[in-house]
């Protein structure tokens, strides 16, 4: 191996370069693929050999009233607790595929509307039971029924029966969904000893480390448990600090207190990739700023002034100012080529003074100040964001007035009732899911009251099509209608900005969450 | 009965009142902000049908009012329920916060006080000249500063490039008494230069004020020398303004540092008390808003009893 490709090995070891990457660098280099592939599993597989160790991440979104309950999961602490004790049905993998977790595969029949999972024998809770099926008829359950109040409560609705047949989970739905692995693959949906109906909070799974200290908005301890199913967590514990403030946490891994940490700012993670020892680690996702509109309410029910809006926002601007690079432009549709079967051809839609004028003369609008209510809570930089809209819908001649609104209650109070105001999606990790959560019109969180029985038709259609080319023609249709009809104003999608320590190896890129989709105690190791 | 004990048990009592207007008027509060419990313990995910399941669960249901009043049943019996958010005892979360904002303003107090004292002493001793004009400009610039841009300061140059002292704060039960000294080193010094020049000016003025009265005059020309005088002639009048600064001083310790707990990450009743606000779940702010009250009303009576102890025309009334 010449000097050259020994130096990508050992970056591709330390997770500084993805399988793609490396084949690029291998091929120019003069390496066959194949062989190159077996110089990245080797190398790959030496990043993850190491075990033993004390991990610490230093997270935000961490309070005082977090609970381990799975189904109360709404901020990234809690969203990281549940990785290390807890499993899910399926997962999916950074390249979208599902991969199975307790499930060990997923068969559906042929009209999607019933899907049978195989589960897993010989897993065993923390509390030293063995998991049966019963225990994950009950999860869903407890996530499904009328009493519940989980954060999953949204995509369980569609379920019909459940049922459990020697090893076989099977789940029947009202209408036909070719994505429910997906679905299922939910954080909340942590298989608990008897569903958690006796204990919610007890912190109790099948996952790979259990819990030994839990002080909610302090930190969160878990060790490895000896009994694991699976062959990943390589650490002997793991310690969740709860850092709320973003100097703080970076401060914590330039000092080495912590070896990871999450939602980097944009502002400062440019300097922080030049600190010795620690690595920014960009990965563009699904998530999404926005700026939404109610369709159905004046003056926003005007197609042409919604049209206008649209036109007059700068979303190259927006992406180097507001995310300084880390980020993409978004073109007034939820989806972005993170997504699987995703149309690249739909045109990008620009700033355009002219075509902006045009549309807002059409409107008729009255000339009165337009109000967009933000808050510093909408989305990071959202208040700048919207001084930025302002100024270039100002050169449209479209009037712009910004009421700055608490963050406190923002949630609650504006955002979902507001007839205009930014906001941000996580994204979810099929179109399907992020279509039918936030544009079907019957939807709880259409927060743009887009109400379109052509688009409704077509998002039915696309459910229970199984043939991906279709399906993707379907997806690439929907995505026109929200960009034409819709009230999502839509100017950037965000990366998740990481930073992690150089102690650490096995970091690859996943777009589905932050820190590797959560998956970091699992899958890296110290060097 | 003897005026002191009188005196105290008077405040005693009032203070109970005060305590119970207290929990009334945060309880208002927390019915006047926007949005409840249950929608913020949901937050963008809430469904309708979720909201109304958590609502009833939680007994949100039920008039204001009777809220109130079981509450506060409760507590008057010791019983401070759960938190509605995530269903631990409060008494237990809150003691295990308590305790360590408790650690942090005692060790900070340990060393701002004496400090603060001799450095006014100092100040007075060396009045007009550059010791008093070094440390009159240093502490004012430390009580100027924001500070939570000393915290960041102090972070940067001690925490990440020194590496003296950890930057993040957190300390826990299975830490010895060495290693959590060493976690809070720099959030001790953050409020310490941060009530230092209050005390320490206070101290000054105080002190200056007596050194004016015709006994200094004899005892300095009985010979004594002049730091002599300060401290056994001058401090001993001086005491009830300068305690009644200290004890301002040390209530702010306990009540007000949530900026130094946030910056620092340390796990004090501040942190506690912001993420139950912003979450709206009201038994646990106003146990919380109770023990600042309380931690209020029992400083400032001790500051009382002391600067009465001190005098003896108030400890002796006609």
């Amino acid at each position: 191996m010449n000097d050259q490709l020994d130096y990508l090995a050992k970056r591709a070891t330390a997770g500084k370069l993805s399988r793609r990457e490396f084949m690029g660098k291998a091929s120019a280099l003069g390496v066959s693929a194949a062989a190159a592939s077996t110089i990245f599993a080797t190398a790959a597989k030496a990043a993850s050999h190491k075990t033993g160790g004390d991990l610490k991440i230093g997270s935000t979104g961490g309070e005082s009233t977090n609970s381990l309950d799975p189904a109360t999961y709404a901020s990234q602490v809690p969203y990281h607790n549940g990785r290390q004790f807890g499993d899910t049905l399926v997962e999916v993998s950074p390249t979208g595929e599902i991969e199975g977790r307790i499930a060990t595969s997923v068969e559906s029949t042929p009209d999607a509307k019933t899907w049978m999972f195989k589960l897993r024998q010989g897993v065993e809770f923390h509390n030293g039971k063995t998991m049966t099926g019963d225990d994950v008829l009950k999860t869903m359950e407890r996530h499904s029924n009328e009493d519940s109040k989980s954060g999953a409560l949204g995509v369980m609705k569609n379920i019909e029966s459940m049922k459990v047949e020697g090893d076989t989970f099977s789940v029947t739905l009202k209408n036909a969904n070719a994505d429910l692995p997906y679905l299922m693959a939910d954080y909340h949906l942590i298989i608990q000893p008897n569903g958690g109906m006796d204990n919610p909070a007890a912190g109790i799974g099948t996952g790979p480390y259990q819990m030994e200290v839990d002080e909610p908005g302090v930190r969160h301890m878990y060790s490895k448990f000896a009994n694991y199913w699976g062959d990943d967590g390589h650490f002997d514990s793991v310690e969740i600090l709860a850092i709320n403030d973003a100097t703080a946490r970076t401060a914590a891994l330039q000092s080495g207190q912590v070896h990871l940490i999450n939602r980097l700012e944009p502002k400062i993670a440019g300097l922080l990739a030049r600190a010795p020892g620690v690595s920014v680690n960009s990965t563009p996702g699904r998530g999404h700023y926005v700026f939404i509109m109610h369709t159905d309410t004046a003056p926003f029910d005007n197609k042409e002034l919604r049209l206008a809006l649209k036109y007059a926002i700068n979303r190259e601007e927006m992406v180097e100012k507001i995310l300084r690079g880390y980020g993409s432009v978004g073109n007034d549709m939820p989806i972005n080529a993170a997504y699987p079967l995703f149309d690249g051809s739909i045109e990008q839609r620009m700033y355009d003074v002219e075509k902006a004028k045009m549309h807002y003369a059409a409107s008729g609008h009255d000339g009165s100040p337009i109000i967009l209510r933000t808050a510093d809570g909408a989305f990071p930089g959202a208040v700048d964001a919207a001084q930025l809209f302002q100024q270039s819908a100002q050169a449209a001649g479209i009037p712009l007035e910004i009421k700055r609104e608490p963050n406190d209650g923002y949630w609650s109070e504006v955002w979902n009732k507001q007839p205009f105001c930014a906001s941000y999606w996580g994204g979810r990790p099929v179109q399907d899911q992020m279509y039918s959560t936030a544009y079907l019109s019957t939807a709880d969180w259409n927060d743009t009251n887009f109400k379109n029985p052509e688009f409704d038709a077509k998002l039915l259609a696309a459910k229970a099509e199984l043939d991906l080319t279709k399906r993707k023609a379907i997806y690439s249709e929907m995505g026109q209608l929200v960009r034409e009809e819709g009230g999502l104003i839509c100017p950037m999608f965000n990366d998740f900005i990481d930073g992690v320590s150089d102690k650490l190896v096995g970091w690859e890129v996943d777009p589905n969450g932050e820190l590797m989709n959560g998956q970091v105690t699992r899958k890296m190791s110290f060097a | 009965m003897h005026p002191i004990l009188k005196l105290v048990s008077q405040r005693l009592a009032l203070g109970l009142l005060l305590l119970i207007a207290a929990s009334a008027l945060i309880f208002i509060g927390t019915q006047i902000l926007p949005g409840d419990v249950a929608q913020s313990i949901l937050g963008q995910s809430a469904t309708p049908e979720a909201i109304a399941n958590l609502r009833k669960d939680l007994g949100l249901n039920e008039p204001a009012l009777s809220r109130y009043f079981s509450w506060l049943g409760n507590a008057l019996q010791g019983d401070l329920g759960t938190a509605l958010t995530n269903g631990q005892d409060i008494a237990t979360s809150m003691g295990k916060r308590l305790g360590n904002t408790l650690f942090l303003a005692f060790w900070a107090a340990v060393i701002s006080v004496p400090l603060a004292i001799f450095l006014g002493l100092l100040a007075v001793r060396y009045k007009d000249r550059w010791p008093d004009k070094l440390i009159s400009g240093v502490t004012l610039a430390s009580i100027s500063i924001p500070e939570f841009l000393i915290g960041y300061v102090l972070m940067y140059f001690v925490g990440v490039k020194l590496g003296w002292a950890p930057s993040v704060a957190m300390i826990n039960d299975s830490m010895t008494l060495g290693a959590k000294l060493h976690a809070i080193a720099l959030p001790v010094t953050v409020l310490t230069l941060v009530v230092l020049a209050h005390m320490m000016r206070m101290t000054r003025a105080a002190i200056l004020n007596v050194m004016q009265s015709a006994y200094i005059e004899t005892a300095e020309l009985k010979g004594l020398s002049s730091f002599q005088v300060i401290a056994r002639h001058a401090f001993p009048n001086a005491i009830a303004p300068i305690v009644n600064v200290v004890m301002l001083n040390l209530a702010y310790l306990v009540v007000g540092v949530v900026v130094v707990e946030v910056v620092f990450v340390y796990p004090g009743m501040g942190q506690y008390l912001v993420d139950h606000v912003a979450k709206r779940d009201v038994p646990v702010v106003q146990a919380c808003g109770l023990v600042f009250a309380a931690v209020y009303i029992l400083l400032n009576m001790v500051a009382d009893i002391v600067s009465i102890l001190a005098n003896p025309r108030l400890r002796h009334p006609k």
